[in-house]
């Protein structure tokens, strides 16, 4: 299958008064259509940045320093604002943590659906209102056609989420960029998003990039998963072999660290120290300093993702002829 | 054993009534918003009790309660046999109970250094005469909590959220207490970071023989911690009693739907049936059972009459109808 996204050496870079800061740091990987890739990393690792670079969200003065970002073969990293107002909701859509900063607090969510999909669409009024209420439908909510004149305040914050998704997809994306979509909704209503998401990408054939910090969501609703750390990609590969077997230290420690519902440990396996800062970032692979299996080569030379079983790490214990 | 906290029969109510004039004009009742509701419990010495639920279940409302910010409008709390309200009026006793907040980075005063956080509650209480006494202690703190004595120099921005959230920690204990209400205590850190915090409590508690209440939404951290369990939803305890009970076999259909509900690393791909609905408003909760428009379970009989906490076989309390009568397991 040909990939719908693909992203080549993403290098994002922030100038700052003491000197250039490397945010993401030649991060490549790619999205199949109907396919679910979660993107996990704790705080800073550069996650939503990811997400912001590719919907053409980045704030100044963070840029592009180098490398590509192709939608179905056609770049858009070097596109004009113009441009890419056409792009962004019409092929990608975007879904942010707080659903209330999304949605203008003075329309209704119908005209809200409406608006956006005559931005994009050519569609009479009526066609619109139309597919306005098929949308919230399918997103499950409850007595659509009642509640398409009301407006965001007089929704839950599920449902509110839920509105945030059909309006992202109203315009029928073919990528859909979801950051920390159900961090700020509680388990139950988590559910309900994780399995719209889970649906959308099976019967719509959506690709869909999911960020979070949540491995359980990710464990549930990725079919591939790309973990980060300080900026850098460190291990991607299927779900299953990323939780079950990971290869790369930080993936294995992560994983360790969350405690379980099926069984109690005396006590958690934990990393010891913290991320390093972006100012501070040590010499060869960014996870040494923290690293269980460190050995001398890790603090010099930055390893590239090599093949690690099932999945690809950035590590040198997988390098065999090194 | 001897219980620390003694909660019996607490409710909370607030009034979230429109102003006056408004009321007036729109000819308007007060409102009460019962945020706690009927509410009991024990927490033996040296035990984690933990409460879970979701927003807007009452959880916050009871740790301010356990603590005495807030006090009850109906109802009792004893704090080590004596009644809490009488408890914080003699610093003594008040020392012995402290908190832990969720976010460390609102809960550190940004002006002040780490040693002046941390013996903050020492001066206040004046538990140690001069200032090289204070200084030793607060560097034993910042040791027990895995940070160094240096540290005490800095202010709360030079440090993560980790380290802040183990500052957060020393200054509660720096009053020696026996009882900590932490409130979300890892909800604002990463993984690997909470591992470290939950670990670092879990060697305290062994230590010191502390007390905790422990209030979270993330059922995992809750196993992982927990010696009991209450599950709150609307203000009330729908179901309390020995963690590992009520995880091996949780009764309560609200139990066991937010059991499934969360997401979980063993369960790949998994497909998932959902819940339905949402929390209904607690300024007007749903008569009888008010779980019941969101319970598979319920019948006519969850739609009129409250049903009354029943202990069960393995010391379980249990509010429903459906498992008293034995309905659909």
């Amino acid at each position: 299958m040909t990939d719908l996204l693909e992203v080549r050496n993403l290098t994002v870079e922030f100038p700052t008064r003491r000197g250039v800061l490397r945010a993401l740091d030649d991060l490549s990987f790619a999205i199949a259509p109907g396919e679910v890739l979660g993107v996990v990393g704790e705080s800073g690792a550069g996650k939503s940045l990811t997400g912001a670079a590719i919907i053409g969200l980045l704030e100044p003065p963070g840029r592009i320093a180098s490398g590509e970002i192709h939608l179905n073969g056609e770049r858009i990293d070097r596109l004009r604002p113009a441009e890419l107002r056409r792009i962004r909701g019409r092929r990608i859509g975007a879904v942010f943590q707080d659903p209330l900063t999304t949605l203008n607090p003075l329309l209704s969510i119908g005209r809200q659906l409406v608006e956006t999909m005559q931005a994009h669409l050519k569609l009479s009024d009526r066609d619109a209102r139309a597919r306005a209420r098929d949308w919230l439908e399918q997103v499950g909510i409850p007595a659509a056609a009642e509640r398409i004149g009301a407006y965001p305040h007089e929704f839950s914050g599920g449902q509110r989420q839920r509105v945030v998704i059909a309006l992202a997809l109203c315009a029928e994306p073919a990528l859909l960029v979801a950051d920390e979509p159900t961090t700020a909704l509680d388990v139950s209503i988590q559910a309900q998003i994780i399995s719209l998401l889970q649906r959308l990408a099976r019967e719509r054939g959506t690709a869909v990039m999911l960020i979070t910090h949540d491995m359980g969501v990710i464990a549930e609703t990725a079919d591939r998963v790309a973990v980060m750390y300080a900026g850098r990609l460190v291990e991607v590969g299927p779900v299953r072999d990323i939780v079950r077997s990971p290869a790369h230290p930080y993936t294995a420690g992560l994983m360790a660290s969350i405690p379980s519902l099926e069984h109690r440990v005396a006590r958690l396996a934990q990393i010891d120290g913290a991320m390093p800062r972006l100012d501070a970032i040590p010499p060869g692979c960014t996870f040494n300093p923290r690293c269980p299996s460190v050995f001398s080569r890790c603090r010099v030379e930055r390893p590239g993702l090599l093949p690690a079983g099932a999945t690809e790490a950035a590590c040198w214990l997988q390098d065999r002829h090194g | 054993m001897v219980d620390v906290l003694d909660v019996r029969g607490v409710t909370k109510t607030f009034d979230v009534s429109r102003p006056l004039l408004v009321r007036i004009l729109a000819n308007d009742r007060r409102k009460y918003l019962r945020a706690v509701d009927d509410v009991s419990f024990a927490i033996p010495a040296g035990t984690t009790m933990a409460l879970v639920g979701e927003s807007g279940c009452g959880k916050s409302t009871l740790a301010r309660l356990a603590v005495g910010l807030h006090a009850p409008s109906a109802g009792e709390i004893r704090f080590e046999g004596q009644a809490l309200s009488a408890a914080r009026a003699q610093p003594a006793m008040r020392r012995r109970i402290n908190m832990i907040f969720q976010d460390p980075y609102a809960s550190l005063n940004p002006r002040w250094r780490v040693d002046d956080i941390v013996a903050e509650p020492i001066r206040t209480f004046r538990l140690l005469g001069k200032g090289a006494a204070v200084a030793e202690r607060v560097s034993f703190l910042l040791g027990q909590v895995g940070l160094t004595a240096a540290d005490g120099q800095k202010y709360p921005h030079q440090f993560s959220g980790g380290q802040r959230q183990r500052i957060s920690i020393a200054r509660a204990l720096s009053s020696a207490p026996q009882f900590l209400v932490c409130d979300e205590p890892t909800s604002a850190l990463d993984v690997s970071v909470q591992a470290q915090i939950l670990n670092l409590m879990k060697d305290l508690q062994a230590r010191l023989g502390l007390t905790y209440l422990l209030i979270s939404h993330n059922l995992a951290v809750v196993r992982h911690m927990a010696d009991r369990l209450g599950v709150m939803y609307l203000g009330r305890i729908v179901e309390q009693g020995p963690a590992e009970a009520i995880f091996a076999t949780p009764r309560h259909p609200y139990t066991r739907l937010l059991l499934e509900a969360v997401p979980s690393l063993d369960a790949t791909g998994r497909s998932r049936s959902g819940i339905g609905g949402d929390v209904p408003s607690p300024i007007a909760p749903p008569p009888g059972c008010t779980f019941h428009p969101r319970c598979p379970l319920a019948d006519q009989r969850c739609r009129v009459e409250r049903p009354e906490p029943v202990a069960t076989a393995n010391g379980v309390l249990v509010a429903c109808h459906a498992v008293e009568e034995g309905r659909g397991g």
